[in-house]
């Protein structure tokens, strides 16, 4: 089955072909931002969220790429929530309507779903059941995985999201926004003893994570150690401002890493999926792939193109609803707010 | 006017709480300040006052966060990511102010000519690991809302 997915649900689109025995014919995206400095967060341009003028031209794209003709499509995937609800509903309505006239079924996905099922688009990818942790600029979530459509939630950012807090932090420290990136490159020169940051809501049982308090003590840090008129040289203050980042990037690293590991001792599960933008961190993988082999158990990272959005993973899950025979009548919806334990489970 | 200063997250949270006690369920707050200031701490005091049990999510990547209170809808908006007023549009802005609901605006200068006027500006400063915030009213709901208020612990 040949499956066209669309993925607008934010400032990305998205868009995939993928083919049930040949695996991903071909996927491509349309993003403002610098394919170098994709984790933690996006600046939105009114064009980069115009997905009206992109999603067809990108459509046309892939079947030229893939060589094939719109009418060898068999199922059209879209991203329904959740997201912006503008820019879900262009994806909607484009890919519902191209179904109805190619006469094939169409299926609503949940982004989120196509974040977790993305590492099985690699040839070397877990088997179920493992652990999932989503770090982005927009989430923060640990999700026990035991199937298609076989979501737990374990725990979740109760304010900021790690991608989130990194954006803005790295703004403080007078890096452009969104800074993420470019706050880890300045904290490599940082030393890792100067600042201790607290690790937040690791002394308490649970798998919940809070980072936004890390932004304010940064802030506080800052506005001690850096004050208006500052009697420190030029070469002081650098070394300050990487002191910080610093700080603040081991302080989220060994948070996200320690609730990991309390996911995989907690569920038993030693198959632990690391995805969404801020999965780039260098600090983080690491620590993740030592953790994990401390555990016996084993880290999955999926190709950077994948942990951010995209319309592959799109595609990938909505071929796994449809061979299950699932779609949608003749109308469509665009769901905003979309928790991931609603959807149904899928029967292999 | 008035000014008071705030002493960490929990005092921030009571803040935005007492505001909440006195607003009417239809009203529009502007709240500024630089990252970090604690904007999100206060509303997450004010919604958590008028009864939202669960966590109160930055909107920064959302734009745009709804709850449904016992008695009002709210949104609590973060235009921080907005490249342009005209992409309030988006998310459906004239749709939230019908019936009307509270709106609780975090960069509201980037939303500038397509929001509500607003009835309390919220303004948060620095001073040392305290903060300043400065709340002025611009209507006579916000008159009444500050009237209203009980901000003793503060002052």
């Amino acid at each position: 089955m040949l499956v066209l997915g669309i993925e607008t649900s934010c400032d990305e689109t998205g868009v995939a072909l993928y083919e049930s025995s040949a695996g991903l014919l071909s996927h491509t995206l349309y993003s403002q931002v610098d394919i170098h400095a994709d984790y933690g967060g996006v600046v939105p341009e009114l064009a980069s969220r115009d997905h009206v003028r992109k999603t067809l031209p990108l459509i046309a794209e892939v079947l030229a790429d893939a060589g094939v003709r719109r009418n060898q499509i068999e199922g059209v995937a879209y991203t329904s929530g959740p997201g912006l609800v503008g820019a879900l509903l262009v994806g909607a309505a484009i890919g519902r309507s191209l179904a109805w006239a190619l006469e094939i079924p169409a299926v609503p996905v949940h982004h989120m779903e196509g974040h977790l099922l993305a590492p099985m688009l690699e040839d070397d990818c877990p088997e179920f059941p493992f652990i999932a942790l989503l770090v982005s600029g927009g989430h923060t979530q640990l999700v026990e995985v035991s199937g298609v459509g076989r979501y737990r939630l374990l725990g979740e950012s109760l304010d900021d999201a790690a991608g989130e807090a990194f954006d803005k932090t790295a703004k403080m420290l007078g890096l452009p926004y969104p800074g993420g990136p470019e706050l880890a490159r300045v904290a490599a020169q940082g030393d890792p003893g100067r600042f201790r940051f607290p690790r937040p809501m690791t002394d308490r049982p649970g798998l919940d994570f809070s980072f936004s308090g890390l932004k304010t003590f940064a802030l506080n840090t800052m506005h001690k150690e850096l004050p208006d008129h500052h009697t420190l040289d030029e070469q002081q203050v650098m070394q300050t401002r990487a002191d910080i980042a610093r700080a603040f990037e081991d302080a989220v690293v060994d948070t996200l890493v320690i609730k990991c590991r309390r996911a995989v001792r907690e569920s038993g599960c030693k198959r632990l999926v690391l995805a969404g933008g801020v999965s780039a961190n260098r600090q983080l993988r690491e620590k993740i792939q030592q953790t994990l082999k401390r555990e016996g158990g084993r880290a999955y990272y999926p190709r950077p193109a994948f942990c951010t959005d995209n319309g592959a993973m799109i595609a990938y899950a909505g071929w796994q609803r449809l061979k299950a025979g699932q779609h949608e009548p003749l109308r469509f919806n665009a769901q905003p707010r979309w928790q991931l334990g609603d959807l149904s489970a899928v029967r292999a | 006017m008035l000014n008071l200063k705030v002493a960490g997250e929990q005092a921030q949270e009571a803040l935005g709480a007492a505001l909440a006690a006195a607003s009417p369920p239809s009203c529009v707050i502007y709240l500024i300040g630089d990252l970090g200031a604690g904007k999100t701490t206060l509303v997450r005091g004010f919604i958590h006052a008028l009864g939202h049990k669960e966590a109160v999510k930055s909107p920064t990547y959302t734009l745009l966060e709804p709850y449904d209170l016992p008695d009002r809808r709210c949104y609590h908006l973060d235009l921080y990511r907005l490249a342009a007023p005209e992409e309030l549009e988006y998310l459906g802005i004239r749709d939230l102010l019908q019936p009307a609901a509270t709106l609780l605006v975090e960069w509201p200068k980037r939303g500038e000519g397509e929001l509500p006027p607003p009835d309390l500006v919220v303004e948060i400063g620095h001073d040392g690991e305290c903060r300043q915030v400065q709340i002025k009213s611009h209507s006579k709901k916000g008159n009444n809302l500050l009237q209203a208020a009980d901000l003793a612990a503060w002052n």
